[in-house]
């Protein structure tokens, strides 16, 4: 007994490590990045992070794949927004920085009912009366224009009554540290439920509904309680929305959203529970950070989900404990340089990629100033047949060489795993 | 209370047109160790299925403890102290054997769907996991998922959680079920250990371990109880031999 308490010491500390590294991480990133728009960027990644996380309790670790999880989160900044209209009149006391609260317990409030139909069923039946209430939900946004403002959606003003402590909520960093702190306890609190029995039995039930009746657990209500508590964090991650934008309209309960965040959640990496912490960083990288470089960043996105559905799986998360588990044994000094060798040669694939999409929107979208166009630093006309033959070259020796370079990651790879397993044997 | 541990009446049922179990009636005292023998799809793992609740008899009742349990929900009945395990081995595959076995005993202990307690400050939950593990031979292998074990190693992970909830009837079906002759002896002495003062049902081919566990033994045929009696009844019963007995021991001679 004394012997497994001993155990588990390093790797309390290691908990106590990563948890107050990112706190400071999230305190000190907008002294890096003060211009306004990072602000802008890393608010809108906090808020993905606890939606996507919350998406993922459903998703990775209890096996229900919704396609309407923006039903809570939505319909939470809606509650939200009423709420803070309401407290701006004076109709009641409620300071903007427990607001999500309110959003919390309005998701909530909607899981108990939505849930209550939704999980009676696993599986493909899940996911369709997920989606089935998706769109139950958003066509109630234009059938109620009261309620969910219409075209316009419920407009608010964040900043009311007296400031506390000098906190007013009308600059952008206050509102990120706002995020940042429900952000990490939210965090918190989720890592904490996959270690409750609850949390557990939630494990159980993805795994072997059936084996888990047989040990006492009714399915449809471990299923059931999972929603209710992952749709809370999806309230409280609307309800910042809905502070950060100052208005809610019927995209927040719509179905892109929905499909965004289960692309999110797959991009980090559903298995691991820092996995879609990741996923959401990079899709908010995506749709707000990119969309400001290049119009075609939604194809961009389409093919790095493609690619990693097709390559990994497993997501961001899985390449990274892959790592993990060769740098813990030693091995990862032997592979590194083949990585270099990939990444290299990937970059040219990248830069063909770009050049051929970029040239492409050129032409055929963007041709009425011109055909020229600015990339990597370069002026050039797209219309041109040496910017085509260079995307050309790119494309065939850059494929080429990482052609090669994966193919001896792969043997590497392989080589080091058959040595993992003959250490064992 | 009723002497008996399970009892079944009349039970009956039917996939489509064919009836399985055709009129059941068994009565089981508590404490016993029983076996219930008899050809292959003869219905064995139907009955348990019915006594279970994982399926819904079609006529008929059945009793555990003289409390009728027909038409329950598996954890219904499984929380009225039932535990089964599975022929098809039947586990949590990608959790390890230690939070497999914890899993089992969380319901037993009264954690319920509880979000307020951290797992792994309960002590009671990790004694017991643990007790369990140590009792199955798989302190080893604590922490691989139950998916990447060993044929044999997953069959004494599904008796472990079955037993681990400290059920007071235990069903196993097939327990050494292709297992070979000394991992065969070392389940019928963790069978015969963990069922100590507790009720007994067991589904066995192995006639070796029958006679050597069971009290008493049902045989069934074609889903109806031909003869229920002691081992050596059963031995010297002239319908069993002629139905069951006999036709085994000449599949083992051809083997
Ligand atoms: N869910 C089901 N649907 C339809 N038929 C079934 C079902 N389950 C079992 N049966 C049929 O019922 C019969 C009895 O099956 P059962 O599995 O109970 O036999 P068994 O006595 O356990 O045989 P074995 O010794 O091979 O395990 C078989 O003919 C089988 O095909
Ligand atoms: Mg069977």
């Amino acid at each position: 007994m004394a012997a497994g308490v001993l155990r588990y010491q390093p790797l309390n500390l290691a908990r106590w490590i990563i948890w107050g590294g990112t706190a400071v991480l999230m305190a000190a990133l907008p002294l890096v990045f003060t211009q306004g728009f990072a602000i802008t960027v890393i608010s809108q990644m906090g808020v993905a992070i606890i939606f996507t996380l919350s998406y993922n309790m459903l998703l990775g670790q209890s096996g229900m794949l919704s396609f309407g999880h923006a039903v809570y989160s939505g319909l939470g900044a809606y509650i939200a927004v009423h709420t803070l209209n309401l407290a701006a009149k004076g109709q009641f006391w409620m300071p903007v920085s427990l607001l999500p609260l309110v959003g919390g317990l309005a998701g909530a409030f909607f899981g108990v009912l939505f849930g209550y139909v939704t999980t009676k069923r696993a599986g493909t039946t899940f996911a369709m009366i997920t989606l089935g209430i998706g769109e139950l939900v958003g066509s109630c946004s234009l059938m109620f224009p009261d309620f969910f403002g219409g075209e316009g959606g419920i407009t608010t003003n964040r900043v009311f009554g007296q400031p506390f402590l000098g906190i007013t909520f009308g600059p952008a960093i206050q509102v990120y540290y706002l995020i940042a702190l429900w952000c990490i306890a939210s965090m918190a609190l989720m890592y904490a439920w996959s270690h409750t029995p609850l949390g557990r039995m939630a494990n159980a039930v993805r795994d072997n509904p059936e084996r888990a009746e047989f040990v006492g657990y009714d399915t449809q209500k471990v299923r059931w309680l999972t929603l209710i508590i992952s749709a809370f964090f999806a309230g409280i991650a609307g309800a910042l929305t809905a502070i950060n934008f100052e208005i809610v309209t019927a995209e927040n309960v719509s179905a892109v959203r929905s499909g965004g965040v289960l692309l999110a959640a797959f991009i980090g990496g559903v298995g691991f529970f820092f996995g879609p912490i990741i996923g959401a960083c990079v899709f908010v990288y995506f749709v707000v950070a990119l969309s400001v470089h290049t119009k075609a960043w939604l194809l961009y996105l389409g093919l790095f989900f493609m690619l990693m559905v097709m390559f990994a799986p497993g997501g961001i998360a899985s390449l990274i404990m892959m790592q993990v588990q060769l740098i813990a044994r030693k091995r990862f000094g032997r592979i590194a340089r083949h990585y270099l060798a990939a990444g290299a040669s990937g970059l040219m694939v990248l830069a063909a990629l770009i050049l051929t999409v970029e040239m492409t929107y050129k032409i055929s979208v963007d041709s009425a100033t011109g055909t020229l166009m600015k990339l990597f630093g370069m002026e050039f006309d797209a219309a041109a047949g040496t910017a085509w033959a260079v995307a050309i070259g790119l494309w065939i020796v850059g494929g080429w060489l990482f052609n090669l370079a994966c193919l001896r990651v792969a043997r590497v790879w392989g080589e080091i795993q058959t040595e993992f397993v003959e250490g064992r044997a | 209370m009723s002497p008996n541990a399970l009892e079944l009446k009349a039970v009956r049922k039917s996939f489509g047109n064919t009836e399985i179990i055709r009129g059941t009636d068994l009565a089981i005292p508590r404490g016993e160790r029983h076996a219930v023998i008899g050809p292959n799809g003869a219905g064995k793992s139907t009955l348990f299925n019915l006594i279970s609740g994982r399926f819904p008899v079609n006529s008929g009742a059945i009793l555990l403890n003289g409390e009728d349990i027909t038409g329950l929900k598996p954890f219904e009945i499984n929380r009225k102290g039932l535990s089964r395990s599975f022929q098809i081995t039947n586990l949590f595959y990608n959790l390890s054997v230690f939070e497999n076995l914890r899993c089992a005993v969380l319901w037993s202990l009264g954690y319920r769907y509880s979000f307020w307690h951290r797992l792994n400050g309960l002590r009671e939950p990790q004694r017991r996991a643990e007790e369990v593990m140590h009792r199955i031979g798989l302190t080893r292998r604590r922490n691989v998922a139950a998916g990447v074990l060993s044929y044999a190693e997953q069959r004494a992970l599904e008796i472990g959680i079955t037993i681990a909830g400290g059920a007071a009837a235990i069903l196993l079906d097939e327990p050494t079920a292709g297992m070979n002759r000394s991992e065969t002896a070392a389940a019928v002495e963790l069978v015969r250990s963990v069922t100590e003062g507790k009720t007994l049902i067991m589904v066995e081919h192995d006639m070796g371990v029958v006679f050597d566990l069971a009290d008493r033994i049902s045989v069934l045929v074609y889903g109806e109880i031909i003869a229920s009696g002691r081992p050596e009844e059963i031995r010297a019963n002239p319908a069993v031999q002629e139905a069951y007995l006999g036709a085994l021991h000449k599949e083992v001679a051809h083997a």
